[in-house]
């Protein structure tokens, strides 16, 4: 079967480097007095992305959203959405539309006045107005709900509303602040998928500001890693998780093991590191090293096996003790004592029933496969 | 492009509804309140003015922002500023029978000379009677022991009612509130009954047999205190309140759980914690009472001497206003630093509140 | 939190309220007495409440009252609420602290000195002192109470609701208008009341700034109480802290109705 790579370029615009992004923010700054909370950032969003800014509290996330929506300005840069510079846009005047992380539903006003609210500011007639509102209800299953205020409904249907009131003018940019942060866990899974599916029905350019890195990678077409006001790394979920640019990035995705070392020698695709933990092991080579050169080698714990014998054909194997473990269900997780004292992260999956796993103050060999490495020199 | 629509604009309708209310409070304005024609000219144009800046500002672009912020700007400016320079203005001439009772600043000589007439001797008057002197100390006095009787009687109020339950504290809010919405001087004037001659308590005391003679109450000292304290208690429970219901009751739960006393929590925890609402209050008592006019004036004599009395008799008896400008301005003077303290502290708890 | 009734508490209390509120209860009981000698009791009668509404004098006063009170505590509302918001909502622009310190300090000013340099004011621009005198001076240190109660409520309001409106589509304007007003209409209302009531209420400023022709009710009041108690004044106390009574007593009942309703929908809608 003939591969089709005009369509891998549709559904991955990003991938193409001739595509054209659909909105471009452009060096951006935003100081407030001394403090900057977003710093020289530059980013291309394309059409009908989920596109994730992900960062911890403070990160300027939140602060990117906000200009992307017109309520802070830029200190410095620019900001073009649709080819229209937003410099001088007001936020009533720009083509986006926002989620607050609170909903800022008005508590006044009924559900299906809280939709109409921009179809009527933007001289719609009332019927037309009210279809619509039907639709979008419809769309978030609350048609039953129209005539409610905001109060007489739970979180999750306030969710709704917001989202119902923010797509009802049909904005080509949905910006959404924490959209989910306010529900509980299950109710927050299973909106995730929710959230996709109303994004893949109406193609509209999602933007979305979170600090929960699951929900980021469940949502996103693509994440942008955020902290003190830079992006980090932008990428597709798995890109992100499977090949982090920076400890910063391979730390607060999931977690790592983190290995400093200097590189031995090198040999082709691979090369060796000498590190102080795990002594001198096999790692992929990756263009730009030199010998001698400060490396980091970044392990995920479910990448790491471990076996009570020595492995036949282990080639990176260090010995330790279990210190402790947790029994999560599908899986279970150790932290493992090496022989100099540093102790190090690794995940078994609970596959078959085995009569005799791991346990406790075991002695126990770790291997890793050199490719699972991922060199870092930042 | 969908925004190259040109929105829709209510405009004119806006501006007719705004248009057709402030006629028709100009029209009510000239025959309700009897304002001579020029006055309601002088207002329609004012209002027609700020209208027309409005509407032009809106069709320029220009930010809202500042229209809202030069109303009450330009009114306070106008109705609260411009006054005060007046009133110093005024405390520098000397009183005159005419129309105003008062000579100007300056007079143009028959050579065309100017002769300053200003004159800070409206000044050197009150500060060299002892009858002004008395006054100012003694309003000082009677001020700061209502504000210590206020704090001792609302303090425990005010603690109770945050500590207690709804819908008690509710309940309790509520009569605290309530004698603040009724009239001031109504309230006052209930004292006469209950103090007097042949009040309430004299004609209590003398049935009961514990006194053979009525005794003084009315016209002396005591009655202006038990007055002050009366009117400006809610302004006292008030603040403390606020400040002790926004504080969280298991601080004191935890601090006696480290190990304090009741009595110890109380001055190490809730005491400071309501510090901002003590001097919320006590500013709110103080600075009144101060310059109180009617409290003394019913209940107390001819030798309760306070400041707002005495000013009063300066301007309405002796129609002298420059003495009288001048009175006003040394007790200005004397209230701008609580005033400026007051300030800080509610500036500090808004802050605080954000 | 358990807590425990010590003596002190509720002494302090009882005495408290009996302070605030025995020598009113007097005067309302004193009302209804028969007898001009206010000191004696002659009986139970109504006679003194007919012989204040045949009080040509006090009716008049009362009317020019309304009139002011009811301009002024409008005219302070909507300056009050604007100051509110310019206080809570503008950031900061060249005057700010000129500003707040001109909307604290009539709180606490003394009345002699508010009265006298607005009277003074008045002259000097050659305003005649009458009706519109009193209003001026009304609205003047009535909008700082209205500001203070807007702005305790602005500062407690979701200030990303505004932000919704205006991304929505709205100007800043048309957001206040359709979501902050409304919303903060409660504060605005009592805003007005509070307003209202304290024109009804004042000696001192009217004293000052009103004409020959516009004596209020408290002037009238004050010149009648000077020359000792009048059981017709009794009789107006009675009315006026009767109105008051209820009015409070039901808009706190209302408030509470409401607010007790939204917390029953509010549970229902978590288990819906």
């Amino acid at each position: 079967m003939p591969s089709n790579p005009a369509i891998a370029a549709n559904t991955r615009p990003w991938r193409d480097p001739a595509a054209k992004p659909f909105i471009s923010i452009k060096s951006v700054t935003k100081r407030f007095g001394d403090f900057t909370a977003v710093n020289d950032v530059s980013l291309d969003i394309f059409r009908g992305e989920l596109f994730c800014l992900l960062g911890g509290s403070g990160c300027g996330k939140s602060t990117l959203l906000r200009m992307l929506a017109g309520f802070e300005t830029p200190t410095a840069g620019q900001i073009i959405i649709d080819g229209q510079d937003m410099g001088r846009v007001t936020p009533d005047k720009r083509p986006t539309n926002m989620m607050f992380q609170s909903y800022a539903l008005f508590p006044h006003m009924s559900v299906e006045k809280n939709v109409a609210y921009g179809l009527m500011r933007e001289g719609k007639s009332r019927a037309e107005a009210y279809e619509r509102v039907g639709e979008m209800l419809k769309l978030v299953k609350l048609d039953q709900f129209a005539r409610r205020k905001p109060h007489q409904l739970s979180g999750g249907q306030r969710q709704r509303v917001a989202l119902a009131r923010a797509l009802a003018k049909q904005p080509k940019v949905l910006l959404l602040d924490e959209p989910l942060g306010a529900l509980d866990k299950k109710l927050r899974e299973e909106t995730q998928f929710e959230l996709v599916r109303i994004q893949e029905t109406l193609g509209i350019t999602f933007i979305v500001v979170t600090h929960d890195q699951d929900e980021a990678m469940t949502l996103a077409t693509r994440i942008g890693v955020m902290t003190e006001g830079v992006i980090k790394q932008v990428g597709e979920p798995r890109q992100i998780y499977e090949t982090p640019a920076s400890r910063f990035v391979a730390d607060f995705i999931g977690s790592v093991n983190l290995f400093e070392g200097q590189v031995q020698s090198l040999d082709g695709s691979q090369m060796r590191v000498r590190t102080t933990d795990l002594g001198e092991v096999l790692a992929p080579s990756a263009p730009g090293l030199s010998v001698g050169q400060t490396i980091w080698l970044a392990m995920r714990p479910e990448r790491a096996w471990m076996t009570r014998d020595v492995p036949p054909d282990g080639v990176n194997t260090v010995p330790g003790v279990v210190q402790d473990m947790g029994y999560v269900g599908h899986m279970s997780s150790y932290l493992v004592q090496l022989a100099n004292g540093r102790v190090i992260r690794v995940t078994q999956a609970n596959e078959g029933r085995r009569d005799n796993p791991i346990s406790w103050d075991e002695s126990v060999h770790v291997s890793f496969d050199p490719p699972d490495f991922r060199v870092l020199t930042e | 492009m969908s925004d190259a629509l040109p929105t829709p604009r209510r405009f004119p309708l806006t501006a007719g509804l705004m248009a057709g209310v402030g006629g028709l409070l100009g029209a009510t304005a000239v025959g309700w309140l009897g304002l001579p024609p020029n006055v309601a000219l002088l207002l329609s144009i004012t209002v027609g003015v700020a209208l027309l800046a409005f509407a032009l500002g809106r069709v320029m672009g220009w930010s809202d922002r500042w229209m809202v912020i030069a109303i009450p700007l330009g009114w306070f400016l106008v109705f609260f500023l411009v006054p005060f320079f007046v009133l110093g203005r005024i405390s520098l001439s000397e009183a005159i029978i005419a129309r105003p009772p008062y000579s100007p600043l300056w007079d143009t000589a028959p050579d065309g000379s100017i002769e300053i007439l200003a004159s800070l001797q409206n000044y050197g008057f009150i500060l060299g009677e002892s009858l002004y002197r008395n006054a100012y100390l003694s309003s000082m006095q009677v001020a700061a022991v209502s504000t210590v009787f206020a704090l001792l009687i609302g303090y425990p109020i005010a603690y109770y009612i945050a500590r207690s339950e709804e819908p008690k504290r509710s309940i309790l809010l509520l009569m605290v509130i309530l004698p603040f919405w009724t009239s001031f001087l109504l309230r006052v004037y209930a004292w006469i009954g209950f103090l007097r001659r042949e009040g309430v308590i004299n004609n209590l005391l003398l049935w009961a047999g514990i006194i053979d003679e009525p005794l003084v109450m009315m016209q002396t000292p005591g009655a202006v205190y038990v007055g002050i304290v009366y009117t400006y208690l809610p302004f006292m429970i008030l603040p403390i309140y606020s400040a002790l219901e926004k504080m969280d009751g298991s601080l004191i739960e935890a601090a006696e759980d480290l190990g304090c006393s009741r009595l110890s929590a109380f001055w190490l925890v809730t005491f400071p914690l309501s510090r901002p609402g003590i001097i919320a209050g006590c500013f709110l008592v103080f600075i009144p009472a101060m310059g109180e006019f009617v409290i003394p004036s019913l209940l107390g004599g001819s030798q309760t001497l306070m400041i707002g009395k005495v000013l009063w008799e300066e301007f309405f008896s002796n129609r002298d206003w420059p003495v009288a400008s001048a009175v006003a301005v040394v007790l200005l003077l004397l209230l701008v630093v609580p005033i400026v303290l007051f300030q800080r502290n509610q500036q500090r708890q808004q802050e605080a509140g954000k | 939190m358990k807590h425990r009734l010590s003596w002190f508490n509720v002494t302090s209390l009882t005495l408290g309220f009996a302070f605030l509120y025995l020598p009113m209860l007097i005067l309302i009981i004193f009302s209804f007495n028969d007898s001009r000698l206010v000191t004696v009791w002659g009986g139970f009668s109504t006679r003194w409440y007919g012989a204040l509404f045949q009080n040509q004098q006090f009716l008049d006063a009362a009317w020019v009252t309304l009139k002011v009170a009811l301009f002024s505590s409008t005219l302070a509302t909507v300056l009050g609420t604007m100051a509110a918001y310019v206080l809570v909502r503008a950031g900061r622009f060249p005057g700010r602290t000129l500003f707040s310190g001109m909307s604290y300090a009539p709180l606490v000013m003394p009345e002699v000195i508010t009265g006298l340099s607005l009277l003074l004011l008045f002259i000097a621009i050659g305003l005649d002192r009458g009706v519109f005198t009193i209003v001026l001076a009304h609205t003047t240190f009535a909008m700082c109470y209205v500001s203070v109660v807007v702005s305790s409520r602005l500062m407690t309001f979701d200030r990303s609701l505004e932000e919704a409106a205006l991304d929505l589509g709205c100007t800043p304007f048309d957001a206040f208008r359709s979501v902050t007003l409304p919303i903060i209409m409660p504060a605005v209302i009592s805003g007005w009341l509070l307003a209202f009531t304290l024109s009804l209420d004042d000696l001192v400023i009217a004293s000052f700034t009103s004409g020959p022709s516009s004596t209020t009710l408290p002037i009238k009041i004050f010149s009648a109480v000077r020359l000792g108690v009048s059981p017709e004044i009794n009789a107006l106390s009675t009315i006026v802290i009767s109105i008051v009574a209820v009015g409070v007593i039901t808009a706190s009942l209302i408030s509470k109705h409401t607010i007790a309703r939204r917390q029953r929908e509010e549970m229902e809608a978590g288990h819906g």
